[in-house]
C-alpha cells in the first residue's frame, strides 16, 4: 500500500464511521436501569407557569430523598404539545417517559388497547380509593391505569364589577337570563364575552355546554359509549348555540383570539377588566392571574356554574369537567407506581391545593384550599348530578377532532348545527372499521 | 458511474492480446469500484434511510385505516381500506380549499414577487448612494427563521398591535384590519408576509443574473438613441430570462410547499377556514386528529403534485437553460 491509497483508506474508514455513529445515535434507548444499580424515573407533566412546576420539582426532589436508589427526572412541557404530540409518539417509539400526564376517556381506552399502560390497581390499591369517582374516566374494562390528582368543572369566570356597573344583580340560572344579561352588558358598553375561538377547543366547549343541556344522560351515554349520535337533540344543541352566537356575545375578531397566551387573549380579556365574562376550566384562575400586569388573580372575579337550558331534555345540574391524572408507561419499572403514590399523599395534595393551581380529587386535600373561586367550583362539583368529561377527551382523537372542526365552522358561519353531528359520525365511522 | 466498463474504448476493448495488461486494468476498475462504494455509501445509506425509506412507507400507510386504539399497526384488524384515504381527501371541501390556497399563494408569488423583485434589482443595480446598505436591508428577512419571522408579524397583527397602532397614528385608521382573524383578509396577510420575507431572495438573484448582462450592450443601445426603459425592456430583460426562470422554479416549488409561517402566524381556527395549504392540513390531519393513515394519503398527493409540476416546469420552461446539464444525462 502506497502512501495515497493509506490515506484514502483512512478518509473512507473515518467517513464510515460518522454515518455508523449518526445511525447508532437514533437507535439509542434509554434504560431504567442505570449502571450504578439506580432506578431512572422519567417524569413528564403539562406544568408549565405558575406555581405548579415548583411544587412538582420539590415532589421529585423529595421523593429522591426517601428513595436513594431512585433519580427522577421531572420536566413541564406545554399542555398541548404534550398530549397530541410528544406522549403519542414517544409512546408509538416504544421508548416513552416512565410516568406522564395522562387525560383520561377515549385517549387512555386507545392506550389501553395498545397495551401502552401499566395496571394499578394491584400496586397502589388505597390510593385509588382515596381519589373516589373521579377516577372512573381513567379505568377501561374495570381496571385503572391513570389517578388524577386534578379534577373540576368549568363554567363562567366573571368580573362582579362590570356585572354591577350594568345593573346585573343576580348570575344566571337559565340560558334566557343569561342572554338578558349578554344584552345588559351589551347595553352598557361591555364585552358580554370572551372566548379564545382561535384555539378550537374554548369555541368547542360552548357546543358542548349546549349539547350536554340539550341532550338526556341517556343519550350522552349512547354517544361517549357507542357513537350513536341519531338522537335530535345533538343536532338542536348546535341550533342552540348558532342562534345565541347570534345575539353577537363575543369580543370583536374571537376567530383569532387565543384562549391564554398574553393580555389579548380571552383570560386576558377578563382579567384586565376588557370583557365581562368567560367560559373556561377551574385552571383558569391560574392562566388569569399570569396575565395582569401585577401578576395576581383579580380581586373582582368570581364563578358561576353553566346555567341549565329551560324544556330540554338535558339535566340542569349536570356538569361538564375533566381531570389531570398521571399514567405509568408499561415499561415503567415499579418503583413509578410509588411516586404516583407519593404525589396522590395527602400532604402533597395539600400543597397542590394551596398553590391555587386546581381542585385536589384527595378529598381530606380539598380543605386546604384558599382560592375562593376554587371553592366555589369544588362545591359545585359536589352538587352535580353527575360530571360528563369533555366532549373530545371522551369520543377520543378522532371524533373530537371532527367534532371540534364541525363547531368552528358553525362559530365562523361556514357550517350548519347537521354538519357538525355529520362530521362526528364519518370520523365515528373510520374508528370503528 | 459505470461509463468506465461500458463505454467502448476504455477497458472492454482493451488490446486482448495481452491479459496481463487487462488483469492489471481491471484490477483498477475493481478498486475504483470499491473506492466509490465506500464513499457513497454512507450518504447513500442515509438518503435511503431517511429520505426513500419513509416516502415509500407514507405511500403504503397512506392505504391504511390508521386509527390512534390501533397507532401504526397495520395488520391489527381489518385496517386495509385501498384507494379510501384519497377519496376522502378528494370529497373533504377542507382538503380541496388547502390545494385552492396552496396554488392562490403559488400564482400571486409568481405575479407580485417577481415584478416587484425584478424592479427594485434594477433600482439596486443603478450607481447610487447607500446601495450596499439598501441591498443589505432588503435580504434580512429572508436571513430570519420562518417561525421568528411568523411570530414577530404575529404579534404585529393584532387587533390592538403595532400595525394598526401605526396606521392610526398616520391618519389612516379606516385602513385598521383585524389582520390575521378576519378570515375573509388572512391569507392576503399570509402573502404580504411571505412577501416580505422572500422577496429579498427574489432580488438577490436577479442582482446576480443582472452582473451577467454586459454592459457594452447598453451602452451601443444608449448610441443608438434607447431611452432607459427601452434599454431595461429589450435588452436587460431578455438577458435576465434565464434567471427569472430559475427563481420561478425555485417560488413555485417553495410555494407549494409552504407551511411553517402559516402554522405559527394565524390561529388553528382562522387556519383551517381560510389559510390551511396542502402541507397545513397534512400535519394538522396526519398528526393532531390522530390519522396517520389519512395524513399520509394526503402526503403522496402533495408530492405528487410537487412532481408533476417541477417536471413539467422543467420540460418546458427551463428546457433550455438546462440543456446539457440535466436532459441530456438522462438520455
Amino acid at each position: 500500500m502506497n502512501r495515497r491509497s493509506i490515506t484514502r483508506v483512512a478518509a473512507a474508514l473515518v467517513t464510515a464511521g460518522v454515518a455508523a455513529s449518526m445511525l447508532a445515535g437514533c437507535a439509542g434507548g434509554s434504560g431504567g436501569d442505570d449502571a450504578d444499580g439506580k432506578v431512572t424515573i422519567t417524569w413528564w407533566n403539562n406544568a408549565t407557569s405558575g406555581p405548579l412546576p415548583a411544587v412538582w420539582e420539590q415532589v421529585a426532589k423529595d421523593f429522591m430523598k426517601e428513595h436513594p436508589n431512585v433519580v427522577v427526572k421531572q420536566t413541564g412541557y406545554q399542555n398541548e404539545d404534550l398530549q397530541r404530540t410528544l406522549i403519542p409518539n414517544a409512546l408509538a417509539a416504544g421508548d416513552p417517559p416512565d410516568l406522564f400526564q395522562t387525560w383520561g376517556g377515549g385517549e387512555t381506552r386507545d392506550q389501553v388497547n395498545n397495551d401502552y399502560l401499566m395496571p394499578l390497581d394491584d400496586l397502589i390499591p388505597d390510593t385509588i380509593k382515596s381519589v373516589g369517582a373521579t377516577v372512573n374516566g381513567w379505568q377501561v374494562d374495570g381496571k385503572t391505569y391513570g389517578i388524577p390528582y386534578r379534577f373540576g368543572i368549568e363554567g363562567f369566570w366573571y368580573n362582579k364589577d362590570l356585572f354591577a356597573k350594568a345593573g346585573i344583580t343576580s348570575t344566571p340560572t337559565t340560558l334566557d337570563e343569561l342572554k338578558t344579561d349578554v344584552k345588559k352588558l351589551k347595553d352598557a358598553g361591555i364585552t358580554p364575552i370572551a372566548v379564545g375561538a382561535g384555539d378550537k377547543w374554548p369555541a368547542a366547549h360552548w357546543w358542548y355546554q349546549f349539547a350536554l343541556h340539550s341532550c338526556s344522560p341517556d343519550t350522552l351515554k349512547a354517544g361517549t359509549g357507542s357513537f350513536d349520535f341519531s338522537d335530535p337533540c345533538w343536532v338542536e344543541a348546535g341550533n342552540q348555540l348558532k342562534d345565541f352566537i347570534g345575539t353577537n356575545p363575543f369580543q370583536d375578531g374571537f376567530l383569532g383570539t387565543p384562549a391564554q397566551t398574553g393580555a389579548g387573549s380571552s383570560a386576558g380579556l377578563v382579567a384586565n377588566g376588557n370583557a365581562a365574562m368567560e367560559l373556561m376550566g377551574d385552571w383558569n384562575a391560574g392562566v388569569m392571574g399570569g396575565l395582569t400586569p401585577d401578576q395576581k388573580v383579580p380581586s373582582f372575579l368570581s364563578w358561576f356554574p353553566f346555567p341549565g337550558i329551560e324544556g330540554a331534555a338535558g339535566d340542569a345540574k349536570a356538569q361538564l369537567g375533566n381531570g389531570d391524572a398521571f399514567a405509568c408507561a408499561k415499561s415503567a419499572p415499579k418503583e413509578c407506581a410509588d411516586l404516583l403514590a407519593y404525589i396522590m399523599s395527602p400532604e402533597i395534595q395539600k400543597k397542590y391545593a394551596e398553590s391555587g393551581s386546581g381542585i385536589p380529587t384527595v378529598a381530606s386535600a380539598q380543605a386546604s384550599l384558599t382560592d375562593d373561586n376554587l371553592k366555589l367550583i369544588a362545591q359545585a362539583t359536589t352538587d352535580a348530578s353527575f360530571v360528563q368529561l369533555y366532549f373530545d377527551t371522551a369520543f377520543g382523537t378522532e371524533v373530537g377532532n371532527a367534532m371540534n372542526e364541525g363547531i368552528v365552522n358553525l362559530f365562523a358561519g361556514k357550517g350548519s348545527a347537521q354538519d357538525i353531528v355529520d362530521k362526528m359520525t364519518a370520523a365515528a365511522k373510520t374508528v370503528q372499521q | 458511474m459505470s461509463t468506465l466498463t461500458s463505454t467502448p474504448g476504455s477497458a472492454v476493448a482493451a488490446d486482448p492480446g495481452v491479459p496481463t495488461a487487462r488483469r492489471r486494468k481491471d484490477r483498477g476498475v475493481v478498486r475504483k469500484r470499491i473506492e466509490i462504494t465506500i464513499f457513497v455509501a454512507p450518504a447513500l445509506i442515509l438518503f435511503l434511510g431517511f429520505v426513500v425509506a419513509p416516502v415509500v412507507l407514507a405511500a403504503v400507510y397512506s392505504f391504511f385505516n390508521l386509527p390512534a386504539a390501533f397507532q401504526w399497526d397495520m395488520l391489527n384488524g381489518d385496517r386495509f381500506i385501498g384507494l379510501d384515504n384519497y377519496i376522502r381527501a378528494f370529497t373533504t371541501p377542507e382538503f380541496i380549499q388547502s390545494i385552492g390556497n396552496t396554488f392562490v399563494i403559488v400564482v400571486a408569488s409568481l405575479l407580485v414577487q417577481g415584478p416587484l423583485a425584478i424592479l427594485i434589482a434594477l433600482l439596486l443595480n443603478r450607481r447610487m448612494k447607500g446601495r450596499s446598505v439598501f441591498r443589505l436591508l432588503i435580504f434580512v428577512p429572508y436571513v430570519l427563521a420562518e417561525v421568528i419571522a411568523g411570530l414577530a408579524w404575529r404579534l404585529l397583527l393584532q387587533p390592538n398591535g403595532g400595525v394598526n397602532a401605526l396606521l392610526e397614528a398616520v391618519g389612516l385608521g379606516a385602513l385598521k384590519q383585524n389582520w390575521l382573524a378576519d378570515p375573509s383578509i388572512a391569507l392576503f396577510t399570509i402573502f404580504l408576509i411571505m412577501t416580505w420575507k422572500y422577496i429579498g431572495f427574489a432580488i438577490l438573484l436577479m442582482l446576480a443574473g443582472l452582473q451577467g448582462v454586459p454592459d457594452e450592450l447598453a451602452e451601443a443601445a444608449a448610441i443608438d438613441g434607447a431611452s432607459w426603459w427601452q434599454t431595461q425592456r429589450y435588452i436587460t430583460l431578455p438577458l435576465l430570462g434565464p434567471t427569472i426562470r430559475i427563481w420561478a422554479f425555485l417560488s413555485i416549488i417553495g410555494s407549494l410547499q409552504v407551511f411553517d409561517i402559516v402554522w405559527v402566524t394565524v390561529s388553528p381556527t382562522v387556519r383551517q377556514m381560510a389559510t390551511d395549504t396542502m402541507a397545513t392540513y397534512m400535519v394538522q390531519q396526519g398528526q393532531f386528529a390522530g390519522q396517520p393513515g389519512y395524513g399520509s394519503a394526503i402526503a403522496v398527493i402533495l408530492f405528487l403534485i410537487s412532481l408533476v409540476v417541477a417536471l413539467v416546469y422543467q420540460r418546458f420552461a427551463l428546457r433550455r437553460d438546462l440543456e446539457g446539464a440535466v436532459t441530456s444525462g438522462v438520455r
